[in-house]
């Protein structure tokens, strides 16, 4: 009896492909002497071929069209949901830039206040710094969001953001700028534009990096 | 077959609605195959196999394009026919009488709009018993039987489908097959 169980297992295996080939072999060996197992197997392989034959239904008459109909529309919103699924990156990217702008315009919204770096013995009309004659400015000179009119000297370099260097004599002869701009023992640069302003910075913060490094 | 479904499974998930009618024409035979044999009850079949379909196209990105489509949306598909299996009044079969007819039950529903030759009603007649006897089976064994011998997926692919260990699978397969063996030996 054990026997016969064994040999079932070995059917079941067998239909399902699983069989090894010293199973087969003892398989084979008990069905030559056993027809009980014999006609078990037969009537296994006759269910199989059995069920096999039953025949295939179709689907009712527009099936397709009825789940077409029942798709959902896409929304928008939906199918701008599906894009970001579908390209992580661009979405990432996106984000990305939309933080960084908005965080470059509210730096540049603060930015629209007067500001000198160091206004010791400078004077201060409205928009207009001046360096009045015979002070001398020891060290850089930053104005933001001023004029700048030099009639003393600076010793160190300038640099002017959002402002211009005016000069009592512009109006008199062109030369004047450039005889006041002698008056700067340094650089003299002017920063105007937004990208201007963003490369100052950016310049600034690799400066501030090599000079911690040091 | 396989490739082009994929190419149009790759244009559905781009948003192309379209692309999913041909992917339906390929599977709603099965599929409503299936989901009649699970069921016994063509309304309910066309239901659950609609929605099978839809459940897919609203699901279409949490499908995995490495893997075979149908095992997929077999695994939609058996999903909702046990959900519904499940719901049903115990009472409800195929073989139940239906109402206001003289000993007709759901068998001679299903048979009823198949326009058969007179010389095919003997075929007709096995046919019917067979489906009956698979149709009496537990539902985990009759969806097992039909996988693998009316859909021809592997017990790999049945595992997947059904989403049990691969030991349960056979162990099943081979109780449906005994089962039905001694159902139908006499044929």
């Amino acid at each position: 009896m054990d026997c016969h169980k064994k040999a079932l297992e070995l059917m079941h295996k067998h239909l399902d492909g699983d069989i090894t080939r010293a199973e087969e072999h003892e398989l084979k060996v008990h069905l030559e002497e056993c027809l009980a197992c014999q006609k078990h197997l037969h009537e296994l392989k006759r269910t199989v071929t059995l069920i096999q034959s039953t025949e295939r239904i179709k689907a009712p008459e527009g099936f397709a069209s009825k789940v077409m109909d029942q798709l959902p529309i896409e929304k928008k919103r939906v199918r701008y949901l599906r894009w970001f699924k579908m390209h992580p990156v661009l979405t990432a990217a996106a984000i990305f830039f939309i933080f960084m702008l908005t965080g470059l315009f509210s730096v540049w919204e603060k930015d629209t206040q007067l500001m000198v770096s160091n206004p010791e013995n400078l004077i201060v009309k409205g928009d207009l710094v001046i360096v009045p004659e015979g002070v001398t400015v020891d060290g850089d000179l930053v104005v933001q969001n001023g004029n700048l009119r030099i009639d003393g000297t600076v010793d160190g370099n300038v640099t002017l953001i959002n402002g211009k260097l005016v000069d009592e004599t512009d109006v008199l002869d062109s030369d004047g700028l450039m005889a006041s701009v002698g008056a700067v023992n340094g650089e003299l640069k002017e920063v105007d534009a937004v990208f201007e302003w963003v490369w100052y910075h950016i310049q600034n913060l690799v400066k501030g990096v090599f000079a911690f490094g040091d | 077959m396989e490739l082009i479904i994929r190419e149009k499974i790759k244009q559905v998930k781009k948003g192309d609605q379209t692309a999913f009618e041909d992917v339906v024409m390929f599977y709603q035979d099965k599929i409503y195959q299936h989901c009649l044999r699970m069921l016994g009850n063509q309304h309910e079949a066309e239901d659950i196999a609609q929605e099978a379909f839809i459940r897919a196209y609203v699901n279409i990105h949490s499908y995995d394009e490495r893997r075979k489509f149908s095992t997929w949306l077999y695994r939609i598909a058996t999903n909702l026919t046990i959900d519904r299996l499940r719901k049903r009044k115990p009472d409800y079969y195929l073989d139940a009488e239906v109402k206001g007819t003289d000993g007709l039950d759901m068998y001679s529903q299903l048979a009823a709009d198949e326009k058969l030759p007179e010389d095919e009603l003997e075929g007709l007649e096995l046919q019917t018993y067979i489906q009956k006897q698979i149709a009496e089976l537990p539902s985990k064994y009759r969806s097992i039987i039909m996988l693998r011998y009316l859909e021809d997926f592997s017990l790999q692919e049945i595992s997947e489908i059904l989403d049990i260990p691969i030991g349960t699978v056979k162990t099943r397969i081979h109780r449906g097959r005994e089962a039905l063996r001694k159902k139908l030996r006499h044929v």
